[in-house]
């Protein structure tokens, strides 16, 4: 039971540690709320989903109308403390919603960066190492530089270029049912040139509207709504929960395949459901909140230096530690004097800080 | 036990395994040996199953292993690969806890104590079990190694050159702990290196020849085969070690220095003969002189030999002989062939007296005998013989047999 507890042990105090940033993140802002207000706030936020009201409705795409099935959720509130309505309205409906959207993506850019980086045996791997920000980068744009012709959301397009982009890398690597790391890794640098050329090219077409395009590509967490995070978060604990019941396989893997597989391991199968789950967990993370960088990479290589090698600790802690990162990053990008996407403040704020791993060669290997 | 029928392996075109069918019986420690490239690596890899065969099978217990899954085979294969590049930071422990996956399902994520602790007991390294992977020397390391495929408690080992990256004192310890668990009522099969580590270790050796099994039996009995000397490509011979008692192997070799130079004087198509059977041989060759436009000429010519000639009908001069014997004179040999221009270098160079020794290629005249000069010349009555009487030669010389080995390949193309 060691490794539960210590799993156990180092996520509890990470999970203590990412509801103080979010509180204390919620209390900073234009509006001077305290900490008591933002705490009665957010628990009258609280809700639990209390039933489930399918319908069928129709969509249309261009001139096609079809049955599209809509499953609506009633939640019920938990808490109802006095509270000044436009605190309230402050904390839940404005700040809330990109906090906690902020923390989900953090948490998922964690989670998928550990994998990348055990999955790739590679310090340098990120969760976006098979081209999947590129391909979302791709649907985003085109849906912002074409948007007649693109017949979903902005989102919706991204995610679906990110997992169009991770199975055609995946494909393209894969011969007789073997799909060798190194091969996965050079075709994912391959794709993610071509699909820069391809969004360089789109940026020149996309008008009036290039400053959108530019801030989408920089992550950002701007006009995040409550609905963006009732999609990402289910994704995101779901793929989380598989990933983590395959972390012992993970570790295995590091190993090397051969001895993996003298070990019992299923490696191609495992290896596929390891890129799968990443890749969504990541494309559904940039969906929301475009690229943004360096947490994938930092993250992981920091909590390694805490607690080790092992996966079914190193995930999940990195995972929380990613929220918080975030969450602590896109604080100081909405507060400033000018508010900046949060992109910028996460590669500004990482890499120097990796460099400094680097010169007290701390980060060297996994 | 485990067991493979008629196996046969190709990657592409290149057929690495061709019918090999062996068994290994619980209680029995084999030792599989060949040179490199013979195979070894991929028996063993198709032994626990990481590569599928293309013809045959491989059966352990009496269950065919492509019956099973990975799972399964690795409850009952436990492997110790060659050298494990393990670059982070997982501790000894963890890398034996690993051993337990097969037996596990996936979500227990629950201390397994006394298995781990047994492995680490068995292959005495519970002192280590803190220290980290990237840490420990080799020997620990593959001490750690062994003990996670004993984590996994199997009843089949498969050892790839377990000693391989060793010093000497490690390797005997980690072959005495392999002996020992055999003796607990495992089968293990190891590829070995060294002839007379395996000799000593093993129960039985199998040599692998370009991915067949030319022999098998005792150790005495494979070692003193004399498909050993083919596989290897040298020349054996066994005796017994005085203290182990077990046989031991040592190559002599039988040629000499690729970097020595032979001159070849005379020419005509006996001369060229010589003189492609030297070069063939891995010899340097200087020629002359010999008339030009001589067949022999033209060879060397092609060669890019150092050479010397002569206008064809007029014979040497005297400048011609002086470039030939300062070619002859720096030569480690010198091989006087019954030809056109032989005579000129003879009468310009007393070779005989001098310190190059010289062999006579008298090929089809034995009316002329060698002169008693006491072993710096040999006379040899066909062109087959002069290689093998140049090599006698240098070899007398003190120009080592012990640099033979890169000679090998060489002799072979």
């Amino acid at each position: 039971m060691r490794v539960v507890l210590q799993a156990l042990l180092w996520s509890g105090m990470l999970a203590v540690a990412l509801v103080g940033v979010v509180l204390t993140s919620a209390t900073i802002g234009p509006a001077d709320l305290s900490y008591a207000v933002v705490a009665k706030a957010t628990l009258n936020a609280l809700v639990v989903p209390s039933g489930l009201h399918p319908e069928v409705t129709t969509a249309s795409v261009g001139s096609l109308e079809f049955p599209f099935p809509l499953v609506d959720i009633s939640y019920t509130d938990l808490f109802s403390f006095p509270v000044d309505e436009r605190d309230q309205i402050i904390v839940e409906d404005i700040r809330l919603p990109r906090i906690v959207l902020g923390a989900v993506v953090g948490f998922a850019l964690g989670t998928a960066g550990t994998v990348m980086q055990g999955f790739f045996r590679n310090p340098m791997a990120d969760p976006s190492i098979i081209g999947v920000s590129s391909g979302a980068a791709v649907g985003a744009v085109a849906t912002i530089a074409f948007p007649l012709a693109i017949p979903f959301g902005l989102q919706t397009a991204a995610f679906t270029g990110a997992l169009i982009t991770a199975a055609v890398v995946y494909l393209i690597a894969t011969e007789n049912g073997r799909t060798p790391v190194a091969t996965l890794l050079l075709a994912g640098v391959a794709i993610q040139t071509f699909l820069g050329a391809v969004i360089s090219y789109m940026l020149l077409h996309t008008g009036e509207s290039l400053n959108e395009a530019v801030v989408w590509l920089m992550g950002h967490l701007n006009r995040s709504t409550w609905s963006d995070v009732e999609v990402t978060l289910p994704i995101t604990v779901i793929f989380f929960l598989i990933l983590i019941a395959y972390a012992r396989d993970l570790n295995v893997l590091l190993l090397g395949e051969e001895d993996a597989q003298s070990l019992g391991i299923e490696v191609e199968r495992t290896k596929r459901l390891l890129l799968a789950g990443s890749s969504i967990i990541t494309a559904a993370a940039v969906a929301v909140a475009g690229v943004i960088g360096f947490v994938g990479l930092i993250i992981p290589h920091m909590m390694r230096l805490v607690v080790g090698a092992d996966h079914r600790i190193l995930i999940p802690t990195s995972a929380l530690a990613g929220g918080t990162f975030l969450v602590i990053a896109d604080t100081f990008a909405r507060s400033g004097p000018a508010e900046v996407p949060v992109g910028i403040v996460t590669a500004a704020v990482g890499a120097p800080f990796f460099l400094f791993l680097l010169r007290r060669r701390e980060v060297h290997a996994l | 036990m485990i067991s493979a029928r008629d196996v046969s392996v190709a990657f592409g075109d290149i057929e690495v395994l061709t019918g090999v069918t062996l068994s290994v019986e619980t209680g029995e420690f084999v030792g599989l040996v060949g040179p490199n490239g013979a195979g070894k690596t991929t028996l063993l890899r198709t032994l626990n199953g990481i590569l599928e065969p293309d013809e045959g099978g491989i059966a352990v217990n009496g269950e065919q292993i492509s019956d099973c899954s990975s799972k399964q085979i690795s409850r009952e294969v436990g492997t110790v690969p060659q050298d494990t590049h393990i670059g982070f930071s997982f501790t000894a422990e963890q890398i034996v806890e690993m051993g337990r996956t097969p037996h596990r399902s996936r979500l227990d994520w629950s201390d397994e104590a006394r298995p781990v602790e047994n492995a680490l007991q068995r292959a005495e390294v519970e002192h280590l079990r803190e220290r980290e992977i990237t840490e420990l020397s080799g020997g620990e390391r593959q001490r750690v190694l062994l003990a996670r495929a004993l984590a996994q408690e199997p009843s089949v080992l498969v050892l790839d050159e377990p000693t391989g990256s060793l010093d000497i004192n490690h390797q005997v310890s980690v072959l005495e702990l392999v002996t020992d668990l055999v003796r607990d009522g495992r089968a293990a099969i190891a590829a070995i290196h060294d002839l007379e580590l395996a000799a000593r270790f093993c129960d039985r050796l199998i040599l692998l020849h370009e991915g067949t099994i030319r022999a098998s039996g005792s150790p005495a009995t494979v070692l003193s085969d004399d498909k050993l000397d083919e596989a290897f490509d040298t020349t054996t011979t066994v005796s017994e070690n005085p203290v182990t008692g077990a046989p031991t192997v040592a190559a002599i070799g039988e040629r000499p220095d690729r970097d020595a130079r032979i001159h070849v004087a005379g020419g005509g198509a006996v001369g060229q003969e010589a003189i492609r059977t030297l070069w063939q041989a891995g010899f340097e060759v200087s020629v002359g002189p010999v008339p030009e436009n001589d067949v022999a000429a033209q060879l060397a010519d092609q060669l890019g030999l150092p050479l010397v000639t002569a206008p064809a009908f007029d014979g040497p001069g005297a400048s011609h002989r002086q470039e030939a014997s300062a070619l002859a004179r720096e030569a480690n040999a010198i091989v006087l062939v019954d030809g056109p221009g032989r005579e000129s270098l003879r009468n310009g160079y007393p070779s005989e007296n001098s310190a190059v020794p010289v062999v006579r290629a008298n090929l089809g005249n034995s009316a002329e005998t060698a002169r008693g000069d006491g072993g710096t010349v040999e006379s040899v009555q066909s062109v087959d013989a002069v290689a093998q009487s140049v090599i006698t030669l240098l070899r007398r010389r003190g120009r080592g047999p012990e640099r033979t080995e890169s000679l090998e390949g060489k002799r072979e193309t």
